[in-house]
């Protein structure tokens, strides 16, 4: 009975918000035409790596399994290839619903969202700071911050792309960065839904 | 022709390579590109993860600073071309996003009130330029040379070059105007694993190992693609690749316009083919030196 229970989920583990929540992404009403057919995992390059296929999930999402779904591996597997966005018959915009599930993982710091939280944020200070992102001052900052064993077996992939001139140690920079600044602080006030 | 440029930022750095052969092979075509002044990060995949309005306000903030300069614009990275286009189409169709972009842009000074289509560079040689005006820049064709024709991910999806997205020709055509001879390359839309390649890296070095594998069933001596990022997760690390999948790749990962450049007999550093990582030079050499 016991392993039953385990793998039953009862009415009151169901979030009936997250629907809403995930539809009020733009375009985010489609997601009520899914029809299950299966053609986004069928065309998903990464389907394979992933705990619950993009299908499921949006099954899941639909019956409000808002843990299994923000804690599942498969939205950090997305790559945002786009391929599943381009065919699906019900114009549902599945990497957008990909993207919102992730920045609702990151805001509730949610397990296994480490690896992506730590780039996004190494890539937001940057752009923050200087409008501009430099690749050579993203990959030391996030293989130190979310990997700093992983950071040696990337070093000789950073080492030869500098050899080869590809990894500049100084880029360029926004000129008008204070304004950029307020509008940056404008958008996160307004929110991102 | 006269263009606004946004080169974003790759360009500048592991894109280095794509940055130099786009500015040759646009000066020997007659294209003048206006790099458009001041302009920001895209936003990339990174920003969608932390703000929404954020991350298309960046893109709003480019396509303000490109309307300014003038003409249509254009980039030849896959991801900014992705953010540029989806931007310019979602502020369209969404007025509630519109609105709040519209406020966030104004506390910077800054209105944006749509129009500018964005073009991949790859757009602009094979549409605009044209392929008869291509091959009559063409001094050394590539005969004998089998280039995989790899598109990637981005360029063909939703808000994409008018191409079919699961068999675009562009590039394959391009490729044959030069004289080299296109493979079939199934996977020519296939993903390359993004920046997963950070993330997930076991995920993304297997996508790279199936690219890379069936180019080498096509009989393929090259690669050609359109995005930095496809590129970097290509090239650098394909050596990685062979160790965990025991595999012997080598497999010149080279930009469509670094091909252009050579048939056109530029110069070779100009066009960044020493930056590749897996050596370009001993498939290209035969076309570099002096003809017979």
């Amino acid at each position: 009975m016991k392993a039953a229970q385990e793998t039953v989920l009862y009415e009151q583990a169901m979030d009936p918000q997250f629907l809403d929540e995930v539809y009020g992404i733009p375009g985010g009403e489609k997601i009520k035409d899914c029809i299950q057919c299966g053609t986004c995992s069928g065309s998903c390059p990464v389907a394979w790596a992933m705990e619950e296929t993009p299908r499921k999930i949006f099954a899941m999402i639909r019956a409000g399994m808002r843990d299994r779904v923000l804690d599942s591996l498969t939205i950090w597997t997305c790559a945002s290839c786009y391929q599943c966005a381009e065919r699906c018959p019900q114009e549902i915009k599945v990497t957008d619903v990909m993207y919102m599930l992730k920045r609702m993982a990151i805001r509730e710091n949610r397990k296994r969202s480490k690896h992506a939280r730590a780039l996004s944020e190494a890539f937001v200070a940057i752009v923050n700071r200087c409008g501009r992102n430099r690749e050579t001052e993203l990959m030391a900052r996030y293989m130190l911050t979310a990997d700093p064993l992983g950071a040696f077996a990337a070093a000789p992939i950073g080492w030869s792309l500098r050899a080869h001139g590809r990894l500049p140690l100084m880029g360029s920079r926004v000129r008008e960065i204070k304004n950029l600044r307020k509008i940056v602080a404008k958008a996160q006030e307004l929110g991102g839904e | 022709m006269r263009y606004a440029y946004y080169p974003g930022c790759s360009l500048d750095a592991t894109g280095r390579p794509y940055g130099e052969s786009v500015n040759a092979v646009a000066a020997a075509l007659g294209i003048e590109l206006v790099e458009i002044d001041d302009w920001n990060c895209c936003g990339a995949t990174a920003y969608m993860n932390v703000n929404e309005v954020l991350s298309f306000c960046l893109s709003a903030r480019n396509l303000s600073q490109a309307a300014r300069t003038g003409g249509p614009l254009v980039t030849a990275c896959s991801a900014c071309f992705t953010n540029l286009r989806k931007t310019e189409a979602y502020l369209v169709k969404f007025p509630n996003l519109k609105s709040k972009v519209d406020q966030a842009l104004a506390e910077g000074g800054i209105r944006y009130d749509g129009g500018i289509e964005t073009k991949h560079f790859l757009q602009v040689v094979v549409e605009d330029i044209g392929l008869d005006r291509v091959k009559t820049m063409v001094k050394r064709p590539l005969h004998d040379l089998r280039v995989a024709p790899y598109y990637g991910c981005q360029i063909a999806r939703p808000y994409g070059i008018e191409d079919n997205a699961d068999n675009p020709e562009m590039l394959d055509r391009l490729i044959a105007a030069l004289g080299a001879t296109p493979t079939y390359y199934p996977m020519k839309t296939g993903c390359c694993g993004g920046s997963l390649m950070g993330t997930r890296e076991e995920v993304a070095l297997r996508l790279c190992r199936n690219l890379l594998l069936c180019a080498q069933q096509d009989r393929a001596d090259c690669i050609a693609v359109t995005c930095p990022l496809c590129q970097m997760n290509l090239d650098a690390y394909q050596g990685r690749i062979n160790r965990v999948y025991g595999t012997d790749f080598h497999f010149p990962i080279v930009y469509f316009t670094q091909l252009m450049g050579l048939a056109f007999q530029l110069k070779v550093e100009d066009l960044g083919l020493q930056r590749c990582i897996e050596p370009a030079t001993p498939v290209m050499a035969r076309f570099t030196q002096e003809a017979p």
